[in-house]
């Protein structure tokens, strides 16, 4: 088997086009991968013009609150083109050079003060959007929209905080300033204190009835302002996000994203070599001359795996080895990570041993292999939710039975301490290997015939 | 089934259906040592699933297969090699699937016999039709079996590469070792067999030298007896019905 083995690598050494994919192949894919873990979205292009006086402060009653350096966070999310005003923040949208103008105009800490007057009035931004790009202009318009929606959570839970502080001094009294004058307030709580006290001083009759009914409705507004409390805060927050994970436990993005690339990359390799190879034997006449007693057809199809195995293991390790430089990685795991594309491997060369068994010509296995990995491996990305159930039942089944999905598994719990266990992916894999290696050894039955 | 004392290979009764088709019917022969026995017969007669049968490819259906100890070497119609390879890394590669003891002397040895000791670090890809039926046939050689099947090696060769691949196979047949050749090409039969095995449809209607053919014809189809062999030959298959 090993002179086979050896032939193999030596014919694919003798085809300097397949030799150089191999390697720039993972060498790129480890390129694009570490750049887009490395990088971030790319922030849209927005002309942002400030006309809110610098030493302004939003206020909330008697407090102020500190700076809220919008410019900084908007400007954190979005590339900001620095503009001197309106007319300008237009010819830059007009022109094309960003997506849109965000213009906060002078009046706007005066009008989000004046919410917590008796004459409140809007506070307005202004957007000014070029919908050339309808994907940037929609991730502008998501952007902006959520600096609006935080700003406005912000200063609501401002508002509501100091309310309830005015109400706690309605019920509980204190010391309040006006205009630099402090005032005594006596508050409800003491004001039927002091109702219920006089009570008995007074005679029976009209006066003492009224007493009772002003003491009464100290009482109750004070007991029902209590709860007016809690329910003002809510308020601001209607709707509280309580997260609870309940299954499943993925791996950090950039540890996903890498599992995938270097699963994929292991795949491809595997399943188009070991198919290919295979088909190679039949194109080349000599699967008869072998199977005549030199090699069994299951110790060729064991040594074509072994030969995906190899290459594959080479591949993957050179692309986690290239993605290092972008993203740590914990190569104490190692053995892990052997073990992992030693699994998917035999599991993935199983079945493009099936398919070059199958197929027959490398010409239709090449094109098989493709038809059959690219799809599955998308498939394998469905999250659950994002299609109909039903739809993912049969995406699950389709999933299950090819190897791309367990070795992705696989992979994630090597590269991921965090992460769930090994243990059942490759046990996954093992079952795929046998079910697999069964069928090719049943196709390569009629491999030889015309 | 016994089979004389001098048989390097005897088949008896041979059959073998194809779905519903007799792609052989009882065919009966023997070979002896350094005999050169060429199969011949039209298009579907059965001569490759009967090569294909004695070779060990194909399982027949019924009938039974002596062959000796020393193996059969099998050489396929078309070339079985790595034309990525070279042709010592060919042979290399098969010497030691043999389980040669010393692999490296086989293929010497075979790039010698084969007359290919100048081309021996060519890929196999770049050498003529003729060069490549060559490098096949000495990879066949390897095991050294005292049986030689060839499924029409001359296909596809220039006159000058038949008659060096000819002269090649007569050579083997020299030092004891029986060929049996299939061919669509009459001349090259009488010209090289020793004996002729005719099969039609499955059948074996003649098995003798090409003289006891020509006889045959002689009596079945007179009209045809003097002319050229190949064209007695179809006469003599038009009157059995074929």
């Amino acid at each position: 088997m090993r002179w086979l083995l050896l032939k193999d690598l030596q014919i694919l050494r003798r085809s300097p086009l397949q030799a150089v994919l191999l390697v720039v192949y993972p060498v790129l894919i480890a390129l694009l991968v570490g750049f887009a873990i490395s990088r971030g979205p790319e922030k849209p292009r927005v002309a942002f013009l400030n006309e809110v006086p610098a030493d302004t402060r939003v206020s909330v009653g008697r407090q102020q609150l500190p700076a809220a350096g919008v410019g900084g966070r908007i400007c954190a999310r979005v590339e900001c083109v620095a503009v001197g005003d309106r007319k300008e923040a237009v010819e830059e949208v007009e022109s094309g050079d960003v997506l849109a103008a965000l213009i906060l105009p002078e009046d706007l800490i005066d009008r989000i003060n004046s919410l917590s007057t008796l004459t409140p009035r809007t506070p307005k931004v202004e957007v000014l959007i070029n919908e050339e790009d309808p994907v940037k202009a929609q991730l502008v318009d998501e952007r902006i929209a959520t600096l609006l929606a935080r700003a406005n959570l912000a200063i609501a839970q401002r508002i509501v905080k100091e309310g309830s502080r005015y109400l706690d001094l309605l019920i509980d009294g204190g010391r309040f300033r006006v205009a630099g004058v402090a005032v005594q307030i006596l508050g409800l709580r003491a004001t039927a204190q002091i109702l219920t006290a006089l009570e008995p001083a007074l005679p029976p009759g009209p006066l003492r009835t009224s007493l009772r009914q002003v003491t009464s409705f100290a009482t109750q507004a004070r007991d029902n302002l209590d709860v007016a409390t809690p329910l003002i805060e809510r308020l601001a927050q209607p709707i509280e996000v309580r997260k609870e994970v309940v299954s499943g436990s993925s791996p950090p993005l950039e540890i996903f994203a890498i599992s995938v690339a270097a699963t994929l990359t292991l795949a491809f390799v595997v399943v188009l070599l070991v198919a290919g190879s295979l088909a190679l034997e039949r194109e080349e006449n000599a699967f008869p001359r072998l199977t005549r007693g030199l090699v069994s057809p299951l110790g060729l199809l064991v040594e074509k795996a072994l030969l995906g195995i190899a290459v594959g293991q080479g591949v993957t390790l050179l692309m986690l080895g290239g993605l290092q430089l972008f993203v740590p990685l914990q190569w104490s795991r190692i053995g892990l990570w052997l073990l992992a594309i030693l699994a998917g491997g035999a599991a993935l060369g199983a079945a493009g041993g099936a398919l070059g068994a199958a197929a027959r010509e490398v010409r239709a296995v090449s094109l098989l292999a493709f038809m059959v990995t690219l799809p599955v491996a998308l498939l394998s990305l469905v999250p659950s939710g994002a299609i109909g159930g039903g739809l993912f039942d049969l995406v699950e089944i389709v999933t299950a039975v090819f190897p791309f999905k367990p070795a992705l598994e696989a992979m994630s719990a090597a590269l991921d301490s965090a992460g769930p266990g090994i243990g059942r992916p490759l046990l996954h894999l093992a079952i795929l290997t046998a079910a697999y290696g069964l069928l090719a050894r049943l196709a390569l039955r009629r491999f030889a015939a015309v | 089934m016994e089979g004389t004392a001098t048989a390097a290979l005897e088949a008896r009764g041979l059959a073998k259906l194809y779905g519903g088709r007799e792609a052989l019917r009882g065919v009966s022969f023997e070979a002896g040592a350094g005999e050169l026995v060429a199969v011949i017969g039209p298009n579907g007669a059965g001569k490759t699933t009967l090569l294909s049968i004695l070779a060990g490819i194909v399982k027949p259906d019924g009938g039974e297969v002596r062959l000796p100890e020393g193996g059969v070497g099998w050489i396929p119609q078309q070339a079985a090699l790595y034309r990525r390879l070279t042709v010592a890394e060919n042979l290399l590669l098969f010497a030691r699937l043999e389980g040669h003891e010393d692999p490296r002397g086989a293929a010497a040895e075979m790039l010698e016999l084969a007359g290919l000791g100048e081309r021996r670090d060519e890929i196999v890809a770049r050498l003529s039709g003729g060069n490549q039926q060559r490098v096949n046939i000495a990879i066949g050689l390897l095991s050294r079996p005292l049986v030689l099947l060839l499924d029409e090696p001359s296909v596809g060769l220039d006159p000058r590469q038949r008659a060096r691949l000819w002269e090649f196979v007569s050579g083997l047949a020299g030092g004891g070792t029986t060929v049996i050749f299939s061919t669509h090409d009459i001349q090259e039969a009488e010209r090289y067999g020793q004996r002729l095995l005719v099969l039609a449809d499955g059948e074996s209607l003649f098995d003798g030298p090409a003289g006891e053919l020509r006889e045959a014809v002689r009596s079945e189809a007179p009209e045809a007896a003097d002319r050229d062999f190949e064209t007695a030959f179809v006469a003599y298959l038009h009157h059995r019905g074929h």
